[in-house]
């Protein structure tokens, strides 16, 4: 494909879902100010969108949460969805969830309600461009932040993304066909590494936390995911608060566990299980409630090597 | 419990446990190996969150292993040094940061409470709060809030109850040993007694955050002619702080 360099494209927001997001990989280097991490709450499929236009490792995509949104091109360019099946459709003609797929100038890009998972991501050539906050455009409401705004704000009605085409591409990756793409919808399996106060849970506790299920809980966001299930009791209830890294299972009184996604608290003083890996983070990201998981434990080497080989997928990772 | 300590925080972090209770001391020591971190890992790091007694540690697991990562940390801690590390602190001085606070209920509507709670005078409370000097202890919650203490014993006062949807921003507040100052509107629990001027969260500044953990800080009470031409907004709290039946939080 040939792509007009330096000619700027723009989508613009005809209707906004609930919530549509830039994020590119996260802040980083501040979270010691009570910066949080912030960056895809699905860091799988935000990198193989990416991945599917030959982007850099760290490009902004949007992140869509339960679909609603509706885009108009202002302009020709060649996009990218991974992730969740959010019923999207270019002039109405329904698109594989996770596609490479050409729009011209006046074209709607339309995403419905959730038919697998829960947050897709739309690549784009080069990424959006925004203002970086705080070295990142990871948008962060909360915080006001970053996103296409620099304020931290989900996308509205008659906003404008607007990214530039780039330079010529090498040859772009296959498309994962149905068969390798992730199924949101079954139970979902999550690998936790043990570690933090988990000696301090009681044996009954910590049976039921790898034995039995657990549900999704509707106190989900980017902050963290609730679920529900026996309750946990631990011999520690408070503790002096500390940095939290992404994934903590945090269990406070009521005994059921919360875990610390992208935009959680950077410190937190109640005891944890130990931390989800990322790609469990990742999947998790993808449950609505009510979806069942299931927690297993997974030693830290092989989670770290696990993370690395995911990571290596993507050639300008972290360059 | 043998301290120091490395604890598993995930695929690519290790929680450095230094000490296990709250103390001024122990701040030089965390700052200390804050430092050290960034030294050593190099293009390694990805992110550290100092915090009372703790440092996270976030390195980047393409470059080390955890086993990398732990030996290159327990090496950093067998030969720490304050003195040598510049432990006193991340700001740029060992100089105390003064925060200017118009003291009045209507920015700060749990000063009465405080009074009553303490059996203090006003100007005591005042003197109480503004007449020491406090330890950033760690900044979270917000960008830019600062966890500060140890307040003297008579204004300890638990959290409210039920917290407020929205405190403005610069409100100077206390719970139980802490104190802090909201940088933007947010919810907050905390009892509000004053309010600053001074901006603690500002993106276009250099370093970004007024305070950072291990500064010193002390309040000093100015009225409200000098808060406004300072900047400050002098905008009544109308939010109620919600229930006085108070437990410890």
């Amino acid at each position: 494909m040939t792509a007009t360099v330096g000619k700027s494209v723009q989508l613009r927001v005809e209707r906004a879902g609930p919530l549509a997001l830039l994020q590119d990989a996260g802040r980083f280097g501040v979270r010691r100010l009570g910066v949080t991490q912030g960056g895809p709450a699905d860091i799988h499929a935000w990198a193989w969108a990416n991945h599917l236009l030959g982007n850099q490792w760290g490009a902004a995509a949007l992140e869509i949460t339960f679909g609603g949104l509706s885009l108009i091109a202002e302009g020709d360019a060649r996009l990218a969805l991974a992730g969740a099946d959010l019923e999207a459709t270019l002039d109405d003609e329904p698109l594989e969830p996770w596609s490479r797929f050409d729009v011209r100038a006046g074209q709607r890009l339309r995403f419905g309600s959730p038919k697998n998972g829960l947050r897709a991501y739309l690549a784009v050539p080069g990424g959006f461009l925004a203002e970086p906050v705080l070295g990142s455009v990871a948008g962060v409401a909360r915080e006001g932040l970053g996103g296409h705004d620099g304020q931290g704000g989900k996308l509205k009605k008659d906003d404008t993304l607007i990214f530039q085409p780039g330079h010529e591409e090498g040859e772009l990756p296959e498309v994962p066909s149905a068969g390798e793409r992730p199924d949101y919808s079954r139970p979902a399996r999550l690998a936790l590494i043990p570690g933090a106060q988990i000696a301090e849970f009681d044996g009954g506790s910590l049976f039921a936390a790898f034995n039995r299920p657990w549900q999704v809980d509707d106190r989900a966001d980017r902050m963290g995911v609730r679920l529900i299930g026996p309750e946990l009791t631990c011999g520690v209830s408070s503790m002096i608060s500390e940095g939290i890294g992404l994934g903590a299972v945090q269990v406070p009184p009521d005994g059921q566990p919360i875990v610390l996604l992208n935009d959680r608290q950077t410190i937190g003083g109640y005891p944890r299980l130990g931390a989800l890996t990322p790609l469990a983070c990742a999947r998790l990201a993808q449950c609505l409630p009510g979806h069942e998981v299931r927690l297993h434990a997974q030693a830290l080497s092989s989670a770290q090597a696990e993370y690395r080989h995911f990571l290596q997928i993507f050639p300008a990772s972290r360059e | 419990m043998q301290l120091p300590r490395l604890e598993v925080a995930g695929v690519d972090a290790w929680l450095v446990r230094l000490f296990d209770r709250i103390d001024d001391a122990n701040m030089p020591w965390i700052m200390a190996l804050l430092r050290r971190c960034e030294e050593r890992f190099g293009e390694a790091l990805i992110d550290l969150v100092p915090s009372y007694t703790t440092l996270l540690v976030h390195y980047d697991p393409l470059q080390l292993t955890p086993a990398e990562a732990r030996l290159r940390l327990a090496t950093l801690l067998a030969d720490l040094d304050p003195e040598e590390d510049g432990g006193q602190g991340e700001g740029s001085s060992d100089s105390v940061k003064e925060l200017h606070v118009w003291y009045d209920d209507s920015v700060g509507p749990e000063l009465s409470l405080l009074q009553e709670h303490s059996g203090l005078s006003r100007e005591a409370v005042i003197e109480a709060h503004s007449g020491q000097e406090y330890r950033v202890f760690a900044l979270g919650f917000a960008p830019g809030f600062a966890f500060m203490g140890s307040l003297p014993e008579e204004l300890v006062l638990p959290r409210l109850d039920t917290p407020r949807k929205r405190v403005p921003a610069g409100s100077v507040a206390v719970a139980n040993r802490q104190t802090s100052a909201y940088p933007r509107i947010s919810p907050g629990g905390w009892n509000l007694i004053g309010r600053t001027s001074a901006r603690l969260f500002d993106r276009e500044r250099d370093g970004f955050s007024l305070l950072r953990v291990g500064d010193r800080v002390r309040f000093v009470a100015v009225n409200r002619d000098r808060f406004e031409q300072a900047g400050g907004d002098a905008t009544p709290v109308e939010e109620r702080g919600a229930n006085m039946s108070r437990k410890s939080s």
